[in-house]
């Protein structure tokens, strides 16, 4: 009944000697997300751009064309409008006005005259240029700080080598997905920094996990060459791995598909990063190990003292 | 750990209990019954979840108090007490004026530097005087002074929003200081947020002045009278501007009633005095008959009539080419006084009712969907006990929406993703425990000392990767705003819910199901 027992057991995947391919792969990958972000960089939405969004409802579907001409004869600037899940649902975008607020509250009811009463103002957003800027603020801080918090955890929990390889992972999977957010140009909000910052959180979840193991192995087989424990702990946790990532994929995809348009941006990126994330823990944060002193011995050796305990209780 | 002691089986079902109770609130009345229920039976489990302005609609709107406005207003009465006390004490002085910040004087001689001195600081409460060389004084407010006096702006402001909002029949309206000048306002329901800006950011200050008549706009003005714009300009027949005493008659405070009326069929707005304003307003008009006196809202002229009869009684009416709309917001406006500063908009947000139910339904449908998905899957990986961590999922949700109620956390858009991810995550730890079964029983345990073994070393990897992800959540609520918060709000409690239905309700089940049924293997 139990599919899982059908799943081999004991994979003998050699990811460690792989390493060298695996880290070609991130810097070529992490090469292209920042390069993408220097030459067409992100799609920012209202939050960060400051600016007007609104979202409108027409009776019929949408005339996309008919209403860019209208309201790009208002002399507000650009109007970039573009069609949000329904045929009858419509975003528009209004940049950012010269002059202070109160310019930006009087574009709002220009669109507004300019659209006519029939048609439905489902949402509408106004970012001060000033907000706008002190969320972009905010929104580094936190995440800079998000990823010092669990990289000085795991070094307080592990040792400073865990501490950096799981950094390092981490702040691959933040560009790559900054990277993402750049190739789809998918518009980038505060949800969408949400996002990134939820990555990080799993993607570390991930490397913990298997961060236990080789500490666990670490222990245990002492005479053991590295690659070889490194190799053993990413195999036992390997079913984990993928079953974990599958049940979060499995609810995100239904996130996607039947969530709404609003947050649909917002989990995609989420989707990216559980696959990427799930990627740099197996395939980065542990090869990067290798490359580092660690410390190994000490403590006596743990298998003969636990099997004992089993005996005795059983 | 396969030991379960009798008061934690107690108090997991206690826990349980209890997350069943105040879940139920959610599902067994509508929001109605819920806000009749807290007045007619408090003590029954009546809370639901407060939904955010994304999910039921409403305006969000961040202000901005110009507090250097009014420092600037204050800087400038200091230095005519200065002027009028320094003149009247026989000292000299020269150069008094605002340089910023700062007061500045020289006086003409030096040896005068500490009456001077004196006199000043009796004028006002917390204020710090410099003397630099040559006889020049530099007289500020200090830093704690500046403060203090903030903060009296702004909840004044405050106060004077919540008086115009409740006027307007808006119920629910929320407004909260928000840092050192902000103030944020959210008002659920509401639709219409131009309207509500027109009420709140009027400043609304209104005064009785007389129109200097001896002066034609455009020309010269002595520096006692200011022109200032008609409200109503290009109406044909009236001027465009007036010339104005800055003097005031009588001020917008003395005011004690203010209502929309119709006068002749054209709508106007009654007003009345307290009792001193009432005599200094008969005073003036009953010494000026026949000349006019100008009626000021926030620096424009709303109507100049003229004075025909000493106006006694403390009533009057204004009345100026309004709607009727326009007659009931300024009564509500003078109602609900003045704002002390001007204020200007900073970020608005509205979300329509339709929209909002929209973002529901489909949260709804996702979180289901997901979690038929996720129990599924876990059947179909696991079978028996998949079953069991999926009974296990149940109850996290439903802790997690009591726990979601019980504290009144807001729950946005962005916090039913949180919800769905958590679903997600949550089977985490369960796969870590059994994964870790697997692994003992392979190892040649016995399946009581394998499932023992199995929770007793999850443990502390839970443990760890719950904590890390935690974190995150953590900044994200302290640095996220509005809905983000709610993401992060549930994302943290479902880390919580997670863990404990995992490592212990899953527990009390599987120790449940190895006593009663003592299974020979273990199918994992």
């Amino acid at each position: 009944m139990a599919l899982i027992r059908k799943l081999p057991i004991d994979l003998q995947l050699n990811f460690i000697g792989r390493r060298f391919l695996f880290l070609m792969f991130s810097a070529v990958l992490m090469l292209g997300s920042l390069g993408l972000f220097a030459t067409q960089g992100l799609n920012l939405g209202v939050d960060f751009r400051g600016g007007i969004l609104m979202e409108v409802r027409t009776p019929q579907a949408a005339d996309l064309g008919e209403l860019r001409s209208r309201l790009n004869g208002l002399g507000i600037g650009e109007v970039a409008l573009q069609q949000f899940g329904e045929p009858t649902d419509v975003l528009i975008n209004i940049a950012r006005q010269d002059g202070d607020e109160e310019e930006q509250i009087l574009a709002i009811e220009t669109v507004k005259d300019a659209l006519g009463p029939e048609v439905e103002m489902r949402r509408q957003e106004f970012v001060g240029p000033k907000i706008g800027d002190e969320l972009k603020e905010a929104g580094l801080l936190a995440t800079v700080l998000a990823l010092l918090g669990i990289g000085i955890y795991i070094w307080l929990r592990f040792e400073w080598q865990f501490g950096i390889a799981a950094l390092i992972a981490l702040a691959h999977d933040v560009i790559a997905t900054v990277g993402f957010y750049s190739l789809t140009q998918i518009e980038f909000n505060l949800a969408t920094l949400a996002a990134v910052l939820t990555i990080a959180g799993y993607s570390i979840n991930d490397t913990v996990v298997i961060f236990d193991r080789v500490r666990e192995k670490l222990r245990r087989f002492k005479k053991l060459p590295l690659p070889e424990v490194l190799n053993r702990a990413i195999n036992m946790t390997l079913s984990r791995t993928i079953l974990t990532s599958l049940t979060t994929l499995l609810a995100l995809g239904a996130l996607f598909f039947f969530g709404g348009e609003v947050i649909r941006g917002f989990t995609a990126g989420l989707i990216w990063g559980v696959v990427i994330g799930t990627y740099s823990s197996i395939a980065l944060a542990v090869p990067l190990l290798t490359f580092m002193k660690l410390r190994r011995g000490g403590e006596s050796d743990e298998e003969d003292a636990e099997s004992k305990a089993v005996k005795a209780s059983s | 750990m396969v030991h379960l002691p009798r008061w934690q089986v107690i108090m997991i079902l206690l826990v349980l209990l209890a997350g069943l109770v105040y879940a139920s609130p959610n599902v067994l009345f509508s929001r109605d019954q819920a806000n009749e229920m807290a007045e007619s039976a408090g003590w029954v489990p009546h809370q639901q979840i407060s939904l955010g302005l994304d999910l039921r609609g409403g305006v969000y709107l961040l202000t901005e108090v110009d507090l250097d406005y009014v420092f600037a207003e204050d800087r400038e009465n200091l230095a005519d007490d200065i002027r009028r006390e320094l003149t009247r004490d026989g000292i000299a002085f020269s150069g008094l004026g605002d340089l910023g910040g700062t007061i500045g004087l020289t006086l003409e001689n030096a040896e005068d530097a500490d009456q001077a001195r004196e006199a000043i600081a009796a004028l006002r409460q917390g204020l710090q005087i410099e003397s630099l060389d040559g006889g020049a004084l530099r007289v500020s407010f200090t830093d704690a002074e500046t403060r203090l006096r903030g903060n009296q702006i702004l909840a004044q402001a405050i106060e004077v929003m919540r008086r115009r909002i409740d006027e307007m029949g808006t119920r629910e309206a929320s407004i909260q200081r928000h840092g050192d000048d902000r103030i944020l306002i959210q008002v659920p329901g509401l639709d219409d947020p131009q309207r509500l800006k027109e009420i709140i950011g009027k400043t609304a200050v209104l005064s009785f002045r007389f129109v200097n008549e001896n002066v034609r706009p455009g020309g010269p003005i002595p520096p006692s009278s200011e022109e200032l714009p008609a409200a109503d300009s290009g109406r044909s027949g009236l001027p465009s501007s007036y010339v104005v005493s800055k003097r005031i008659m009588v001020g917008g405070d003395s005011l004690t009633e203010a209502q929309a009326t119709f006068e002749q069929g054209r709508p106007v707005v009654a007003f009345g005095f307290d009792a001193q304003g009432a005599k200094r307003f008969g005073d003036a008009t009953r010494d000026n008959v026949g000349s006019l006196f100008a009626i000021v809202l926030d620096d424009q002229v709303i109507s100049a009539p003229v004075i025909n009869e000493p106006i006694l009684g403390g009533r009057g009416i204004i009345s100026g080419s309004f709607t009727t709309q326009e007659a009931q917001d300024l009564a509500l406006l003078l109602r609900a006084g003045a704002l002390p500063a001007p204020i200007t908009y900073l970020e608005e947000r509205t979300v329509g009712p339709g929209l909002g139910a929209d973002s529901i339904l489909a949260g709804e449908i996702a979180s289901v969907l997901g979690l038929v998905f996720v129990v599924v899957f876990m059947v179909g990986a696991y079978g028996l006990f998949g079953a069991m961590a999926s009974v296990a999922l149940f109850f996290n949700l439903v802790l997690l929406v009591a726990a979601l109620s019980v504290l009144q956390a807001t729950l946005t858009l962005p916090g039913i993703a949180g919800i769905v991810l958590t679903i997600g995550m949550a089977v985490d730890a369960n796969v870590l425990i059994f994964e870790r079964i697997r692994e003992e029983m392979r190892n040649g345990r016995g399946q009581v000392t394998a499932v023992d073994a199995g929770y007793r070393r999850a443990m502390s990897t839970i443990l760890d990767s719950n904590l890390t992800t935690l974190i995150a959540a953590l900044l994200l609520f302290q640095f996220g705003s509005g809905p983000i918060k709610g993401f992060a709000v549930t994302l943290s409690l479902g880390l919580l819910t997670s863990m404990f239905s995992a490592i212990m309700v899953t527990r009390l089940i599987v120790v449940t199901w190895l006593r009663s049924r003592k299974p020979q293997a273990l199918a994992i």
